[in-house]
């Protein structure tokens, strides 16, 4: 036995493993294994448990995706996320190409870019459905420009969560690309320039290739983070039509049914979608230029 | 910036890129003077400003939501969180920064998960989990779920910055018959301090702005100020709106002061968690 556990040790140690790094890491990897590993795989379970009334491992997953008001939570809420996403994205790239090089006062403009991110989902649907809503001022700007003759309808539906959804989103996306944009080397662009190249063709050739693994990053987690979207869908949005997303769904399963094997099969089937989302970006991803961005010396 | 890059492509999608900002900023400011002036009306039907202003729904807000009561459970929450993911997440980010072993990555892995899948995806198996060891709905249920993304995010945010500092400055100690919990308390944590203040600052913002995992876990007397607002806004019309306005303001003001303080020691741009391979 001892000497199994001797093997055992010199093993552990020929792949850098010993006493200390297990006690300075032990703890930290406990605590993602109990509160998320496990709870994922008990998830799984939970999930292929039938529960009372149906029957078979795959019950819960069969009743949600053959229920066609449950499925389309999936279309409703990818109807959400792509467009947000690929708005901040379009909006994001070419500020931050503007604002890749230190300019005065870079700092406080992207503070101001994180105070969205302060205000919370409530404050903004508040103050969304006083803003936007008929009555706001954003209604009564446009027609007292004459732009409109009736109010337009902003929120309550599939537009009031995009819009909200943007306002969240968009800073983290514009920060992120931002980290990325500022790290590319200057003397790329003027090597470029001195060779010949137009604004556009330096952007299109050189910055823009440069800046792809930040968006493809950006990509990922803004639509990881819309596809989740909850609170906002419920408050600005149409909840019992048009915006019942799929968290909703799963929320209304636990809660309201007190389903909770249907509940896990609808957040195990969101995960799934979200990390195939996320696996087919970083496949993309992997197929680009990943060389260095900081330009060689010599 | 160039006088050259001025052909008419370059002007106009300058120009859009402006006006759609402009546009973000209207929006954001409207929205929160919006709120702003709403909290402070004492009713507000259809004119460009309310019909007259007050006070007083700042004191109905305290009196009706209970608020001292949310905000020191808010408090409890975010500080226990803080605190224990930084006494773990500090060692395992020293281990993950000066270490290489078999498994790193998968264990680097493991960290980055729970921070790319939303919450809300293990947050409903995990709730059901509390539930079924009896500790959904108390405070401790709730710590516990918020550990799941905050101990992994003080992992991530503290590696890079123990990595840049040098480790000469530890052998030197070591060499001179420092043990090793001294060199740990002596010339480690001193040197980490703004790094650590700034992982705790970030946490205890993402912890106070955590809505799902609060939400799924949380009982009657367990919820932060983000899911009391959430229900006070969920059942608009029992309560005047301009409560709900109060609150939320209430709200905005907490997180943007830990924000502030946080952005004395992060750039704004190191913020969001910037994922490098």
């Amino acid at each position: 036995m001892t000497g199994a556990a001797a093997r055992r040790g010199k093993a552990m140690a020929r792949w850098g493993i010993d006493a200390r790094l297990l006690i300075f890491l032990g703890p930290a990897l406990l605590v993602v294994l109990a509160l998320f590993v496990y709870p994922f795989l008990y998830g799984v379970g939970v999930s292929l448990t039938p529960s009372e009334g149906r029957q078979g491992i795959f019950s819960s997953y069969a009743a949600f995706f053959g229920d066609a008001r449950e499925r389309a939570s999936i279309w409703n809420t990818l109807r959400i996320a792509l467009p947000v996403t690929a708005i901040c994205l379009l909006l994001a790239v070419p500020l931050a190409y503007r604002m890749r090089r230190p300019i005065p006062g870079q700092r406080p403009i992207s503070a101001l870019f994180v105070v969205p991110m302060t205000l919370g989902v409530v404050l903004v649907a508040q103050g969304m459905l006083t803003f936007l809503g008929p009555a706001g001022w954003f209604n009564k700007a446009l027609m007292g420009m004459g732009l409109v003759e009736e109010p337009v309808r902003l929120v309550h539906n599939y537009i009031g969560v995009v819009i909200s959804l943007i306002i969240a989103e968009f800073p983290v996306v514009f920060l992120l690309l931002l980290g990325y944009a500022s790290g590319i080397d200057p003397n790329l662009e003027r090597a470029g320039r001195m060779l010949g190249a137009g604004a556009w063709q330096r952007f299109r050739r050189i910055t823009l290739p440069l800046m792809m693994p930040g968006i493809a990053i950006a990509a990922a987690l803004s639509f990881v983070a819309t596809f989740a979207v909850f609170p906002s869908a419920v408050l600005v949005g149409e909840p019992a039509g048009s915006t019942r997303v799929i968290a909703l769904a799963a929320w209304q399963a636990a809660y309201e049914r007190f389903d909770f094997s249907m509940a896990s099969a609808i957040a195990i089937t969101m995960a799934a979608i979200e990390l195939l989302f996320v696996a087919a970006i970083l496949f993309v991803r992997s197929r680009l230029y990943r060389g260095p961005s900081t330009g060689g010396k010599g | 910036m160039g006088k050259k890059r001025k052909g008419l492509a370059g002007g106009l999608s300058a120009w859009l890129v402006y006006a759609a900002v402009a546009l973000f900023v209207v929006l954001v400011g409207g929205v929160f003077l919006s709120v702003l002036m709403n909290s402070f009306a004492t009713s507000w039907f259809g004119g460009w400003l309310p019909d007259g202003f007050t006070g007083k729904w700042y004191a109905f807000a305290v009196d009706e939501f209970g608020l001292w009561n949310v905000l020191i459970v808010t408090l409890i929450v975010a500080l226990s969180v803080t605190g224990i993911s930084l006494l773990v997440g500090v060692p395992a980010a020293y281990a993950l920064a000066r270490r290489d072993f078999r498994g790193k990555s998968l264990v680097l892995g493991l960290l980055v998960l729970p921070l790319l899948v939303p919450p809300i995806t293990y947050g409903i198996p995990l709730a059901t989990m509390l539930y079924e060891y009896r500790l959904a709905g108390t405070l401790a249920g709730v710590i516990l779920a918020n550990l799941a993304p905050a101990l992994p995010f003080v992992v991530l945010v503290m590696t890079p910055f123990i990595e840049q500092i040098d480790p000469n400055l530890e052998r030197a100690a070591r060499m001179m018959g420092a043990p090793t919990h001294r060199v740990f308390t002596r010339v480690l944590l001193p040197l980490a301090v703004p790094g650590i203040l700034a992982a705790g600052l970030l946490v205890l913002v993402r912890t106070v702005a955590m809505f799902e995992l609060t939400f799924l876990t949380a009982g009657p007397n367990s919820q932060t100020l983000v899911v009391s607002l959430y229900y006070a806004a969920f059942s608009a019309g029992i309560r005047p709106g301009q409560s709900i306005d109060a609150m939320a303001v209430i709200y905005m003001a907490t997180t943007l002061l830990l924000l502030l303080a946080a952005l004395r020691f992060v750039n704004p741009v190191n913020m969001v968690m910037r994922v490098r391979d």
